[in-house]
C-alpha cells in the first residue's frame, strides 16, 4: 500500500446526498417514534417498526457506510453472513416457543396430574 | 473512492471484479486499504455479538410466562406533569443520528484536504456521543432509583433488567470508546498529521484521510447497533 499517490485528489460525493439521507434518517426515526406515541398495536405495529428498522439501517450502510458505492467482494463478503443470524433468528423463535410451552404447561397447567 | 490505484492493476467492477477479486494473487480486496477491510471484518463479527445478545433478549422475552414491562411506560419522561413516553430514548435517537451526520460530512471533508473543517466536524461529532452517553447515565440512574436490577424490577418479568443493562450497556460502551478515538483522531486532523503522512503512535503506517473513513465506519456501526436496539427494545 506504500505505492498510495497523495497528490491525487480523490473523489467524493455531492454533500447534497449526504443531507439528503440525513434528513430521511431524521423523518423515518421520527416516524417510528410516532409508532409509540399512536400506540398502533399487534401486526399493523410490528410491520411499521421493521420497515422504519431496516429502511434505516439500509440507508445508513448503504450511503453513509459507502456500501453502495463499494465493489461487489466486500459487499458480499459482509452481506451473506448474515443469513446465518436470520438462520440463528428462526432456530431461536422455535426454541423460545416450545420453551414457553413447557413453562406454561407444567408451572400454570400443573403437568395435567 | 478512498480506494488508491496500483501500479499494473485494473479495477473492474460488478460481478467480473467480485470474481477477479476472489481470484486474485496475494490478497484479495487489491488496493483497499488493510485497515478499512480489517474494520469492515470486525463490525461483521460485532454484528454477530450484538446479534446474539437481541436473539438471547427474543428467547428470554418471548419464553417467559409473565408480562413484559412496557417500555412506552417505564421510560417515559415527566415534562410539566405530562408524561410522555419514551422522550429521552427519541432524543438519544436524533443526537445519534445527527452525530452520524457530522461523521459522513467528516470524511467527505476530509478527502477534500479540508483540513479544519473535518476536524471541528469530528469535534461535533465527539459532541453528540458524549451527549449520548451523558443521556444513558441519566437513564441508567433513573431505573436504578426506581428499583431496577438485573435479577428484578417492579415493572414485571424479572429478565428486563438484565437484558436492558447488558444491551444498552455494550452499546453505550462502544459509543464511550468511539468517542475516545473520535477526540484522538479530531486532534490529529487539526495537528495536520493526515496532510504530511506523519506516522501513527501503535503503527509505522503514514497518517492519511482514510482512516478517518475507517473510524467514520465504525461510528455508523454504532449507530446501525441503535436502529435496531431502538426497534427491538424500546419499540417493540
Amino acid at each position: 500500500m506504500e505505492e498510495t499517490k497523495k497528490d491525487q485528489p480523490s473523489t467524493t460525493h455531492k454533500i447534497g446526498i449526504y443531507m439528503w439521507i440525513w434528513g430521511l434518517l431524521f423523518i423515518l426515526s421520527f416516524c417510528s417514534y410516532m409508532v409509540d406515541w399512536f400506540q398502533f398495536q399487534g401486526l399493523l405495529r410490528w410491520t411499521l417498526i421493521l420497515t422504519f428498522m431496516f429502511l434505516k439501517a439500509g440507508l445508513i450502510m448503504a450511503f453513509f457506510m459507502h456500501l453502495f458505492w463499494e465493489r461487489y467482494a466486500l459487499v458480499n463478503v459482509l452481506l451473506w453472513p448474515m443469513t446465518a443470524i436470520a438462520c440463528f433468528v428462526f432456530l431461536m423463535v422455535a426454541e423460545f416457543k416450545y420453551t414457553l410451552f413447557t413453562r406454561l404447561f407444567y408451572f400454570v397447567v400443573g403437568g395435567g396430574v | 473512492m478512498s480506494d488508491p490505484k496500483i501500479e499494473g492493476y485494473e479495477f473492474k467492477s460488478g460481478f467480473k471484479g467480485m470474481a477477479a477479486d476472489a481470484g486474485s494473487d496475494q490478497t484479495m480486496f487489491k488496493g483497499v486499504h488493510w485497515g478499512k477491510a480489517m474494520m469492515w471484518i470486525f463490525l461483521l463479527s460485532d454484528t454477530f455479538i450484538f446479534s446474539c445478545f437481541l436473539i438471547s433478549y427474543m428467547k428470554g422475552r418471548g419464553s417467559t410466562p409473565i408480562d413484559w414491562p412496557n417500555p412506552s411506560k417505564v421510560f417515559a419522561l415527566e415534562v410539566g406533569g405530562v408524561s410522555v413516553p419514551l422522550l429521552l430514548i427519541a432524543i438519544m435517537t436524533f443526537v445519534l443520528i445527527t452525530s452520524s451526520g457530522t461523521m459522513a460530512l467528516a470524511v467527505k471533508f476530509g478527502y477534500e484536504r479540508k483540513r479544519k473543517l473535518c476536524g471541528w466536524l469530528l469535534l461535533a461529532t465527539a459532541l453528540g456521543g458524549l451527549t449520548f452517553v451523558g443521556m444513558q447515565a441519566f437513564e441508567w440512574s433513573k431505573l436504578i432509583h426506581e428499583g431496577v436490577r438485573p435479577w428484578t424490577n417492579p415493572f414485571g418479568a424479572e429478565q428486563f433488567g438484565s437484558f436492558f443493562f447488558m444491551i444498552t450497556g455494550f452499546h453505550g460502551t462502544h459509543v464511550s470508546i468511539g468517542v475516545i478515538f473520535l477526540s484522538i483522531y479530531a486532534y490529529k486532523t487539526f495537528a495536520g498529521h493526515y496532510d504530511t503522512g506523519k506516522r501513527g503512535w501503535f503503527t509505522s503506517i503514514k497518517g492519511d484521510y482514510v482512516e478517518i473513513e475507517i473510524l467514520g465506519l465504525y461510528w455508523h456501526f454504532v449507530d446501525l447497533v441503535w436502529v435496531f436496539i431502538f426497534a427491538f427494545f424500546y419499540l417493540w
